[in-house]
């Protein structure tokens, strides 16, 4: 029920009744077993890459000679000092997958945000003033999914020189669309209905409208969305990395680990396969989030 | 369906244009191609081959001329491979993409349609359960980390199959295998879910109470409805496909597109990046124009209108 405030806002959802909805939410996920394991995983890895200096046990960059193709610990001629064994050079595997989550953290996380930032503005942009501009941007979407994403990062990442900066741009403008798109449809259903209507006729200004009325009620599904881009995002810089135009820094990153470890495959098995863990287990424990994320906000979807 | 045709062509051409400006775009995003090809040269001889290749006109008027001969399939030459035409370079590999591409296709459909569907028919089902889990797992996994896991037990443990190469059978297997297991999981829970959509419709209980049985009731009558949404996805996700046939080439060195199109990223060979850029992204808009044909052919509903 709407209702209109003497301040020309309009109270159809008073405050409690949200908070109400985000404690439900928030019940959902922590009773369900797999969104705690996930987050629990997502717990971890967070705490590793911003305490990585402190929590590795080694220096991540320093070789030894000596030391290099230690196997894991379990296994035969492992040294407890190396928990999952050593590279080629010598250097820590372990360390290097703490420090590496860094990267991947960072990446995955701004990307997303780059792309919110263009997909949510240009999806309210498109709505709203509609017409030639909507076609315009519609028919921008269409050309950016026509391209297989991973191949355009790489030939953008490759042309403007390797840096994290230009992964998170080019992973951010590649996947903008589906923000775009949630959100455009959001304003075109919104704006005919009477409580716009009638917040217009109170003489809110179109930006206020977007802001408290509108971007509002596309929360729930930017969220779910963004959670699991940022799962992809991850994915795509260590596919970036893998194929060698990473970062461009000698920070190690897991793609790259997994990279260098593949030309080792027959001497060291560990040298790819635990990066490659890491990966698997951070992305698959963001997807349970996200998808727990979808049936909590969405009783309708199963 | 004539006005549907019409507009659908129109939007293909439009964004055929613009998949040209962003190939455009990819060899001037790396500020001077000149210095690329002859890094070591006196400015003054730099100079002339920018005035040569067209470089020092106006940039509307190089793209107007890259979409021209990009239309006639040129591209330019390589600046590597003997400076062999970079099309040809990219088309000669073609086939080895195609194949490898519609082999996992395959291989994905024949696992993802009938698991999907016994887990739609069954709900909650231990297949339904455990097919859950592996999807999550397969979306999860980074493609060319299986690839190499794959490489590790089969190649290295168990020494069955070919590390890597293209020539024999043997050598198709594994690239094959983690290119499905990258696009299994997603078709699968579209199978699953648009099955479920339809399973308790009131017409499919109809075709039960009249007798029939129950597996005909599911493959002929929801099956049917479930596979426009699969149709539909496949199309939306052949980009992805093409993305993952990308990187499995690299992990098993065939000698495809993707291989060439990552080699030529690395030298900075710009023709045949834009070349194999360019065909890559046609084939999807091709692929996704002719899902949409499809999809209005397929359905009623739409065609009638």
């Amino acid at each position: 029920m709407a209702v209109v405030l003497p301040s020309g806002t309009l109270a159809y959802e008073p405050a409690a009744v949200r908070s109400a909805e985000r404690s439900r939410v928030w019940r959902k996920l922590v009773r369900n077993p797999a969104a705690l394991l996930g987050g629990l995983i997502l717990f971890v890895v967070v705490g590793a890459a911003v305490a990585a200096p402190w929590v590795a046990p080694h220096d991540p960059a320093r070789q030894s000679l000596i030391r290099r193709f230690t196997p894991p610990v379990w296994a035969e001629g492992g040294n407890p000092a190396y928990l999952l064994g050593t590279d080629q050079v010598g250097r820590d595997i372990l360390s290097r997958m703490i420090h590496g989550a860094r990267i991947s953290l960072l990446v995955g996380v701004s990307a997303v945000a780059v792309s919110l930032v263009v997909g949510v503005g240009l999806g309210l942009a498109s709505g709203f003033v509609g017409g030639r501009l909507d076609t315009v941007i519609m028919t921008v979407v269409d050309i950016t999914l026509s391209f297989p994403q991973i191949l355009l990062a790489l030939a953008f990442v490759a042309a403007l020189g390797p840096s994290v900066v230009t992964i998170i741009v080019v992973l951010g403008l590649t996947g903008w669309e589906r923000y775009a798109r949630v959100v455009r449809a959001e304003v075109l259903a919104l704006r005919e209905k009477d409580f716009i209507e009638a917040a217009r006729a109170m003489g809110v200004g179109w930006g206020r409208t977007l802001l408290r009325h509108v971007l509002p009620n596309t929360f729930s599904s930017i969220v779910v969305m963004s959670t699991l881009q940022v799962a992809q995002a991850i994915l795509q810089e260590a596919a970036l990395s893998f194929l060698g135009v990473g970062s461009g820094s000698a920070y190690p990153t897991w793609g790259q680990m997994i990279s260098l470890g593949r030309d080792f495959v027959t001497v060291a098995w560990w040298l790819p396969t635990f990066p490659g863990l890491a990966i698997l287990l951070t992305v698959l424990a963001i997807n349970l989030v996200g998808d727990r994320l979808r049936d909590a906000i969405d009783p309708r979807a199963t | 369906m004539t006005a549907f045709l019409v507009r659908r062509v129109v939007r293909f051409i439009v964004v055929c244009a613009g998949v040209s400006l962003v190939t455009f775009a990819i060899l001037h995003a790396s500020g001077d191609p000149v210095a690329l090809i002859m890094p070591e040269a006196p400015e003054a001889d730099r100079a002339m081959l920018r005035k040569a290749l067209g470089l020092t006109d106006p940039l509307p008027v190089q793209f107007v001329r890259f979409v021209g001969s990009a239309a006639t399939g040129d591209f330019g030459k390589s600046f590597f491979h003997h400076g062999q035409p970079a099309f040809d370079l990219v088309l000669e590999r073609m086939p080895t993409t195609i194949l490898l591409t519609v082999a996992s296709m395959v291989l994905a459909l024949l696992v993802a349609l009938p698991v999907g569907i016994y887990s739609a028919v069954r709900r909650n089902s231990v297949v339904d359960h455990v097919a859950t889990v592996v999807v999550f797992l397969g979306q999860s996994m980074p493609v060319f980390w299986t690839g190499i896991m794959l490489i590790l037990l089969f190649a290295v443990q168990w020494r069955l199959l070919p590390v890597s190469g293209w020539g024999s059978w043997a050598a198709l297997v594994l690239p094959t295998i983690t290119l499905g297991t990258f696009s299994a999981p997603l078709l699968l829970r579209i199978v699953r879910s648009s099955m479920l959509e339809v399973v308790n419709l009131d017409y499919v209980r109809t075709a039960r109470a009249k007798g029939v049985s129950e597996w005909r009731v599911i493959l002929r009558h929801a099956l049917k409805n479930a596979a426009l949404p699969l149709v539909t996805v496949t199309g939306l996700q052949f980009g992805l496909l093409l993305g993952g046939a990308v990187i499995t080439e690299t992990v098993f060195a065939v000698p495809g597109v993707g291989r060439l199109i990552v080699g030529a990223i690395r030298q900075l060979d710009f023709p045949v990046v834009q070349a194999g850029v360019f065909l890559l992204a046609m084939i999807v808009v091709t692929v996704n124009l002719v899902v949409d044909v499809l999809y209005v052919y397929l359905n009623p509903t739409i065609r009638i209108r």
